[in-house]
C-alpha cells in the first residue's frame, strides 16, 4: 500500500463563533475573519508538515482545491504544489484535485501541472475534480453544465498533455483554436490521474472506463459506503471486460493516532468536531448541491434528510460510522488493515492535521504515524486482501 | 374550469401545455417555480379566454431539449410555437423568468403578440440591486420570501417541503439554473432591444417583492416609457396569487382593449 500525507490547510485560527453568526464557513463568512499575519504563519506551517512527511518516507503528499472559505485555504493548489516541488525531494505531489471544469480555459492549469511535472521530475499526480457546490457560487460557472465541462475538460487535457500540436479542439464548452502545449509533462504519457469523490455513480463510471482506468479514491464517507463505492468502480471494471487492479483504488479520511485509544480520543475531540460542526456546515443544502450539480434523485434524498445533515457531529459517531480513523498506534493499524482486508485499496491518503489543531499536535500525530503505523500498512499488498467478490450478475456497460 | 392537457412537438422538443376556455388567446408563461401550484387566476381568465399554459423547456412535463441552452432559445422555440399552434392577436401574461422569456419573444418579433403582462419580470440587472439568490436558498425560504404576507410565506414554505412535489420542484429548479445561473437570470443584451417591443405592456409589481426588489420596476419603467407600471401595496414576488383580485382588476381591461 501506498500512504499519502494529505493536508486541508484548514483556517485554524477561525473565531469559533462565525457559524452561529454566518451560518457557513463558506462564501458568506466575510474575509475581514481571514488575518494575514495568522495566514502567513499557517501556510509555511503546513508546507513544513507536508515536507515532514516526505522526510520521513511517506509515498506522496496531497493537496487540493477550494474557494472563498475558512475550510481550506488553497484555491490554487498549484500554488502549494509548486512550493512543495523544490523542497521535497523523493515523495509524489498530488493535486487532489483540481477543478479543471471551472476555467474558462482548463488549459492555464494544464501548462502549470506540466511545469510542476517537469520540475520535479515525473514526481506529480494530478486531480481531476468538479469542485463542491459551493465553488460554483464563487466561480459563477453554471452547475447544469457541470459535468459535461467536467469530462470535456479532462478530454482537453489529456489530448494537450498527449497529442502533438498545434491542433484544435472543437468542444461544446471550450472551443480552442490552438492547442498545443509547452512544457510536455515529464511522465510519459502524462501524470497519473485520480478522481477523489465522495461517491457519484457517474464519477466512477468515467474513471473506470478502459480508456481512462483513473485512480478513484473515496473520500471522508461512512466505511460502509467506501466499501461499497470501491467495489462499484471493481463491478463496473468487469462490466466493461476488464480486472481493475487494487492500486487503482484509494481510500481517504482523517486519521489520529495517540499514545492510548483514550488520550488520542480526548486529544483529537475538539479538532475533529470543530471540522465537522463550524467548518463544513453549509447555509443552505443548495449551497452545497446547486441545482444540476447531481441528479434529481440524489438531491432530493438531500432534501429529505436535511435535518440530519446540519451539525452536533462527535467524534464517537465519525469514528462509528469509520470516517475518521483514531487511537493508539495499534489500534490504527488493526483498524487499516482490516479495512484494507475487506477492501483492498492500495492507495491510503491520511489527513493528519484538521479543523483547530495545534502545530505540536500534528506533528506528534505525523511522527507517531509515519513510526508506528506506516510501515505495517506499507506492507500490505492484494495478498491481505479478501479479495473481490461480486454481489451482482455481470452486465456489460453502456 | 377545465383544462386539457396536450404537447406541440417542435423538433426535438416536447412543450406540454393545458388549454381551457374559448375566446380570443392568452398564454402564461410561469415563473422559475413553474407550475408545481396552479395559480387560480387562470382559471377565472379561462371564463373569457382560451388560456394556453405550457411549461417552459425542462419544466413540468415539458423535456430539456439540447437546442435550448438559453433564454433566446426558448424564446425561439415558443415564436415557433405560437407559429405552428396558428396563433394570432395572442395576449402574453408572464410571471418572473417567463416574463422575461416574453420580453425576449417580443424584442424578436411581436406580429404575433396583442400584448405583454408582465408580473415582476427578470431579464435585466439593475447596479446595486441584486435580485435574491434562488439557487443558494433552499425551496422552503424561497416560498417564504416570496410573500409579503407572514402567514402565506409560512403556509408555502410548509407545502414547499412536502415531497409530494419535490421531485417535480427539483427538475424545475435545473430546468431554470440552466437558463438563469449565469448572469443571475437576465440577459446583458436584452434591454438594449427593449423599444423593439412595440405591443402594449403592462407591468405589475408588489411593493414588497424580495426575489426581484422594486428597483426593477422602475428600471423597467424608464427602460420601456410607453409601458404601465403599477406596483401593488402589501404584495410579494408573487402578485396573481397573492393579489389575485388586484391583478385581476388590472389585466380585465388591459387584455380587452
Amino acid at each position: 500500500m501506498k500512504i499519502t500525507s494529505f493536508n486541508l490547510m484548514s483556517y485554524a485560527d477561525i473565531d469559533l463563533s462565525v457559524k452561529e453568526k454566518f451560518r457557513s464557513a463558506w462564501v458568506l463568512l466575510p474575509n475581514s475573519y481571514f488575518d494575514p499575519q495568522k495566514g502567513h504563519a499557517l501556510y509555511n506551517r503546513y508546507l513544513d508538515e507536508l515536507e515532514l512527511a516526505d522526510e520521513l518516507g511517506f509515498d506522496g503528499v496531497a493537496v487540493n482545491e477550494h474557494h472563498q472559505t475558512a475550510y481550506g485555504l488553497m484555491p490554487s493548489p498549484v500554488v502549494t504544489a509548486s512550493a512543495l516541488a523544490r523542497r521535497t525531494k523523493n515523495c509524489r505531489i498530488a493535486i487532489l484535485g483540481n477543478a479543471f471544469c471551472l476555467r474558462d480555459n482548463p488549459l492555464t492549469l494544464a501548462e502549470e501541472h506540466a511545469m510542476i511535472d517537469c520540475i520535479t521530475g515525473g514526481r506529480l499526480v494530478t486531480g481531476f475534480v468538479r469542485g463542491v457546490g459551493t465553488e460554483y457560487f464563487s466561480f459563477g460557472s453554471n452547475p447544469v453544465h457541470s459535468l459535461e465541462r467536467h469530462k470535456e475538460a479532462a478530454e482537453l487535457v489529456v489530448r494537450a498533455w498527449t497529442e502533438t500540436g498545434p491542433f484544435a479542439f472543437e468542444g461544446k464548452h471550450f472551443h480552442l483554436e490552438y492547442v498545443n502545449l509547452w512544457p510536455r509533462p515529464f511522465q510519459q504519457p502524462h501524470p497519473p490521474i485520480w478522481c477523489p469523490s465522495q461517491g457519484s455513480l457517474e464519477t466512477i463510471e468515467w474513471a473506470a472506463h478502459p480508456d481512462r482506468k483513473y485512480v478513484y479514491l473515496q473520500n471522508y464517507s461512512p466505511r460502509e459506503s467506501v466499501g461499497r463505492y470501491l467495489d462499484l468502480y471493481r463491478e463496473i471494471a468487469q462490466n466493461y471486460g476488464y480486472e481493475a487492479t487494487s492500486d487503482r483504488i484509494g481510500w481517504g479520511a482523517p486519521v489520529y493516532v495517540g499514545e492510548t485509544d483514550e488520550k488520542a480520543i480526548e486529544e483529537a475531540r475538539p479538532h475533529i468536531e470543530m471540522l465537522f460542526n463550524v467548518l463544513l456546515p453549509k447555509a443552505s443544502e443548495l449551497m452545497f448541491f446547486p441545482p444540476g450539480y447531481m441528479s434529481p434523485q440524489s438531491l432530493q434524498h438531500i432534501l429529505k434528510h436535511k435535518k440530519a445533515n446540519s451539525g452536533g457531529v462527535t467524534i464517537e459517531s465519525l469514528m462509528e460510522r469509520g470516517i475518521i480513523i483514531v487511537g493508539s498506534p495499534d489500534t490504527v493499524r488493526k483498524k487499516i488493515t482490516d479495512y484494507h482486508y475487506h477492501m483492498g485499496f492500495q492507495e491510503l491518503v491520511t489527513m493528519l492535521t484538521f479543523g483547530t489543531m495545534p502545530a505540536e499536535m500534528s506533528e506528534r500525530n505525523i511522527r507517531l504515524f509515519a513510526s508506528e503505523v506506516m510501515p505495517a500498512l506499507k506492507a500490505l499488498t492484494d495478498r491481505e486482501y479478501k479479495g473481490f467478490e461480486r454481489k451482482t450478475p455481470v452486465m456489460a456497460a453502456q | 374550469m377545465e383544462f386539457k392537457a396536450e404537447t406541440v412537438t417542435l423538433g426535438g422538443a416536447t412543450i406540454a401545455l393545458k388549454r381551457g376556455g374559448t375566446g380570443e388567446p392568452v398564454i402564461f408563461l410561469h415563473g422559475a417555480d413553474g407550475l408545481t401550484e396552479w395559480p387560480a387566476l387562470l382559471d377565472e381568465l379561462a371564463k373569457t379566454y382560451e388560456v394556453i399554459v405550457p411549461d417552459l423547456p425542462g419544466f413540468g412535463h415539458s423535456n430539456a431539449p439540447e437546442t435550448v441552452d438559453d433564454i433566446s432559445d426558448v424564446a425561439y422555440l415558443f415564436m415557433d410555437m405560437l407559429e405552428a399552434m396558428k396563433l394570432t392577436n395572442v395576449r402574453i401574461i408572464g410571471h418572473s423568468l417567463g416574463a422575461w422569456a416574453a420580453l425576449e419573444m417580443a424584442v424578436r418579433s411581436c406580429a404575433r403578440i396583442h400584448s405583454l403582462s408582465l408580473l415582476a419580470p427578470a431579464g435585466i440587472h439593475v447596479k446595486g440591486h441584486p435580485k435574491a439568490d434562488i439557487y443558494m436558498i433552499d425551496p422552503d425560504e424561497q416560498a417564504r420570501l416570496a410573500y409579503a404576507d407572514e402567514a402565506l410565506g409560512k403556509a408555502a414554505s410548509d407545502r414547499a417541503l412536502v415531497s409530494k412535489h419535490q421531485e417535480q420542484a427539483i427538475l424545475n429548479r435545473i430546468a431554470s439554473a440552466r437558463l438563469g445561473w449565469n448572469p443571475r437570470l437576465y440577459n446583458p443584451r436584452l434591454e438594449r432591444w427593449l423599444h423593439r417591443v412595440t405591443c402594449p405592456v403592462q407591468i405589475i409589481w408588489g411593493d414588497t417583492d424580495r426575489i426581484i426588489p422594486t428597483p426593477y420596476a422602475d428600471a423597467f419603467a424608464a427602460l420601456m416609457p410607453k409601458a404601465k407600471v403599477v406596483k401593488l401595496a402589501h404584495c410579494g414576488h408573487l402578485p396573481h396569487v397573492e393579489k389575485q383580485a388586484e391583478v385581476m382588476g388590472l389585466l380585465t381591461p388591459f387584455l380587452k382593449a
